[in-house]
């Protein structure tokens, strides 16, 4: 993946960028020294590395106004980071940008259940955004697979969803407001605890922009009161397109569950190898997960399971108990994690609409054999969202490449198939290059425009989203 | 001007020498009066795509949206933002279209739980103020490939670009709904009780306090919604006697009346709408009865004001924490009083920027937005 050469005028400024950083911040909140600034290489795309000039740590929206204030009088470029848990490669440096990491930024600035949300420091996971308001049954719903570890800022940043994106929506949907810092150190309040603003959606459009936008330091979120309870019902089927068959006639007796989750043979079995969940050894799985109250998820069970049972499952397991539900789902769980064990992998995240679900499984298996790369398939498919998961061996010359190829195939197939390249990851520098398989040069200068206005000297996150070649005349302007 | 395709709609545009006016049907003439040729979508029209089994709908903007609910209803799903219909209130003839629902993000009753038209609209495909044919999004329910143009065009009122298809995720008709009624004195009680039922795990859908009366609207399976209708009912029983309406026909005239903010229909007087922090609606609305108010109806749990004021009278009161719109007046009066809330400058700069770059020539609804 290139990235561009750094550029040797601002590495020349590290003397006095440091000094003046040390100026508005704590001496522990800026790292330059070159062991440590290594801390800040990655995020979760490992494959790609570099450390950063500097990064810095500011505990609050002034400390972050300072810094890019001066990073915009030297001219520097700036890279936001969340936790880092980045799959797409969002929080990756280059030699001459400075980190701004926000895991200082970790407080709760209030909690309204009357209104129904909660303000917090940008730097806060999202779990424990959930956690501080658990005492009073309330849960914010994105939960993206790395709630433990990510931030709120990554989430807004990526627009994260989650498992139980069908029936909560994404960041976006669950986003009130921000306090966002433009790169020329100014503060903006965008939305509020009130809903709907009269003017632009702003909120809207700085939501997954990705962090080029502006760096946002605090956001109001809803927040929901927690269902009365949840139950998954597993099912075994024979092929994937009675899976898919299943997942579309579900949706169509109008039962909305709050979870669909697919897994296909490859991915069971390594699953079960790992975990011993007690998954049927079958061609495709499937969780679905629905709320209520005990009675509730009786009445909309009975209407699933009945729906199941005209497909000829393999097997169709209910849950009895809490240790049932967690068994359920303990597979699905460890998915990522068994495939891993097997070997290195690379996660994608294209979706797709649901009804082409058999026919874009089916061509994964044949380019699977072309590539000679084993590939297992775990997603969302209430909402399309599919996470096929590519095995291959990073110590061996040549896999990645040929992984990252198939990889791009998939992607490309999901856009020729009326989906797009990415539905929670986001693009970073993964998908950047695929962009123009999804747009038109005008869809991208149009988007790259709404960074000219925000940002016209494109210092934030500059290396992201748009292929390096659409984006290279406004970055070097 | 009537295009019949994007191509045509297209040279119109990159061939135009003043401002236009874009219109859909033309049934919600909110903001700043805007001179110029009127240039309408009615002709783009028609369903695209529709897979009820993925609960997604394509539209061209111009589909009429009583035809995109036709649609949905025959296969026992709906538009989950319960769009308002504006010609009772504003006096408008015409048919209200799928892109004027987007431009204007116009979202009902149903905003508080489900979320407005911006949370369901999955894609657009627009024209900008050069002539370009642009799209973002798509027609799937999880797509963050780029910017998100999608939510900044819903209601951007034509400002940015005109709408030439716009993309739905829809949702399941519930079998049934039931509509809890209680007396409030005034709109702090209604509101204690609307946050009450909203603060609980019932899932309520609507929450209006309308001519004295509390309406708490359930919707679901019928034997869930039995069950919660009960169980919020007997939560809400220290705010008085609870009335239950759950006739099919009924209910649907309930949320009707608050969708389509019925009684000023024919009331004399202009409208305001003002969005807030549902907390502060209690207190806006006595400070808009101080000034003169004739009629305050409350939604989203008090989130949302509906205000019935006297003809030309400045509503905004000092200080507001929200968004106050002013909704039906005279053109007289939208020219004189600003139709939106003003904005922080920074927003107003950024605002101004964006359509510099969409919209360079300044020809699409100049002025309506500022």
């Amino acid at each position: 993946m290139e990235m561009p050469t750094p550029d040797p005028k601002v590495l020349a400024k590290k003397p006095q960028l440091v000094e003046r950083l040390l100026q508005v911040l704590p001496e522990d909140a800026v790292i330059h020294e070159e062991a440590e600034t290594r801390a800040y290489e990655c995020d979760a795309l490992t494959a790609y590395r570099c450390p950063p000039l500097v990064a810095v740590l500011p505990a609050n929206t002034q400390e972050v106004s300072d810094v890019l204030r001066i990073c915009h009088e030297f001219d520097v470029p700036v890279v936001p980071r969340g936790s880092g848990t980045s799959l797409a490669g969002g929080a990756l440096p280059t030699a001459d940008s400075v980190i701004l990491g926000v895991s200082r930024m970790s407080e709760v600035l209030e909690v309204d259940y009357d209104n129904r949300f909660i303000r917090v420091q940008s730097g806060r996971t999202n779990l424990s955004v959930s956690g501080a308001v658990e005492e009073q049954d309330f849960f914010y719903a994105p939960d993206p697979s790395s709630q433990l570890a990510c931030a709120i800022a990554g989430n807004v940043a990526m627009n994260s969803g989650g498992a139980h994106c069908l029936k909560y929506g994404v960041t976006t949907n669950n986003l009130l407001g921000v306090t966002m810092v433009m790169m020329d150190g100014e503060v903006v309040e965008i939305g509020g605890a009130h809903l709907d603003s009269g003017g632009y959606d702003l909120l809207g459009l700085i939501c997954g922009s990705e962090g080029q936008l502006g760096v946002v330091t605090e956001a109001a979120l809803r927040i929901l009161r927690k269902p009365e309870g949840a139950r998954p019902v597993l099912m075994g089927y024979d092929s994937n397109e009675v899976a898919g068959q299943v997942v579309s006639d579900i949706i169509k007796a109008g039962v909305l569950p709050v979870a669909i989750e697919f897994m296909d043979r490859p991915c069971i079995r390594a699953t079960e190898a790992f975990a011993g969940a007690g998954y049927p050894d079958c061609e495709a799985l499937l969780i679905v997960e629905v709320e209520g109250s005990d009675a509730e998820i009786d009445e909309q069970l009975g209407l699933i399971l009945q729906i199941a049972r005209k497909h000829n499952p393999v097997e169709l397991r209910e849950s009895g108990s809490a240790e049932e539900s967690a068994k359920i789902w303990l597979g699905r769980k460890s998915a990522f994690g068994a495939m891993g064990q097997i070997n290195d992998y690379m996660c994608l995240d294209g979706t797709i609409p649901v009804s082409q679900l058999p026919y874009v499984l089916r061509r994964i298996g044949e380019m699977s054999k072309d590539y000679g790369l084993d590939v297992g398939n775990v997603f969302h498919a209430g909402d399309g969202n599919m996470h096929p998961l590519i095995l291959f061996d990073a110590n061996k010359p040549g896999d990645l490449e040929k992984c990252e190829a198939f990889g791009a195939d998939i992607l490309r197939l999901c856009v020729e198939v009326g989906g797009c390249l990415t539905g929670e990851h986001g693009v970073g520098i993964e998908k950047r290059d695929l962009m123009v398989d999804q747009f038109a040069p005008d869809d991208l200068d149009i988007q790259m425009a709404v960074k000219d206005v925000f940002d016209p000297a494109w210092l934030l996150n500059p290396a992201k989203v748009f292929p390096l070649a659409a984006s290279s005349g406004r970055r070097a302007a | 001007m009537t295009p019949e395709t994007e191509e045509e709609l297209s040279a119109l545009i990159a061939g135009a020498e003043g401002p236009l006016r874009i219109v859909g049907g033309d049934t919600r003439p909110v903001g700043k009066p805007v001179a110029g040729e009127t240039l309408s979508t009615a002709a783009l029209s028609g369903i695209v795509n529709y897979e009820p089994g993925a609960l997604t709908l394509v539209a061209k903007a111009g589909t009429p949206v009583a035809e995109v609910e036709r649609a949905l209803a025959a296969e026992g799903q709906r538009l989950p933002f319960e769009p308002m219909d504006h010609r009772g209130l504003l006096g408008t003839q015409g048919e209200p279209t799928i892109g004027g629902v987007v431009a204007a993000n116009v979202s009902g009753p149903r905003r508080i739980q489900a979320g407005a038209c911006r949370d369901f609209l999955l894609g657009v495909r627009f024209v900008d103020g050069m002539g370009r044919v642009l799209k973002n999004g798509g027609r799937v329910m999880k797509n963050v490939t780029g910017y998100d143009l999608v939510k900044l065009m819903a209601g951007s009122r034509g400002t940015l670009g005109v709408l030439t298809e716009v993309s739905f995720k829809v949702l399941p008709e519930p079998a049934s709904a039931v509509t809890l009624i209680l007396n409030s004195n005034d709109e702090l009680q209604a509101v204690a009780a609307m946050t009450a039922a909203l603060r609980s795990p019932f899932e309520v859908t609507g929450a209006a306090h309308i001519g004295g009366k509390t309406r708490l609207r359930i919707e679901g399976f019928a034997e869930s919604v039995a069950y919660r209708a009960k169980a919020l009912a007997d939560h809400l029983s220290g705010f008085g006697q609870v009335e239950v309406v759950d006739a099919p026909d009924a209910v649907a005239a309930l949320w009707r009346e608050v969708r389509d903010v019925e009684p000023f229909h024919l009331a004399d007087g202009d409208v305001w709408r003002y969005s807030v922090k549902p907390s502060d609606g209690p207190a806006l609305a006595l400070g808009l009865r101080e000034k003169g108010a004739r009629d305050v109806i409350l939604d989203w749990g008090g989130g949302l004001l509906w205000c019935l004021a006297p003809n030309g009278a400045d509503m905004r009161p000092e200080g507001l924490n929200g968004h106050a719109t002013l909704v039906r007046a005279s053109e007289e009066t939208r020219a004189k009083l600003p139709v939106f809330q003003p904005e922080a400058a920074l927003i107003q700069k950024v605002s101004q920027g964006l359509r510099d770059k969409f919209d360079p020539r300044g020809i699409l609804n100049p002025g309506l937005m500022g």
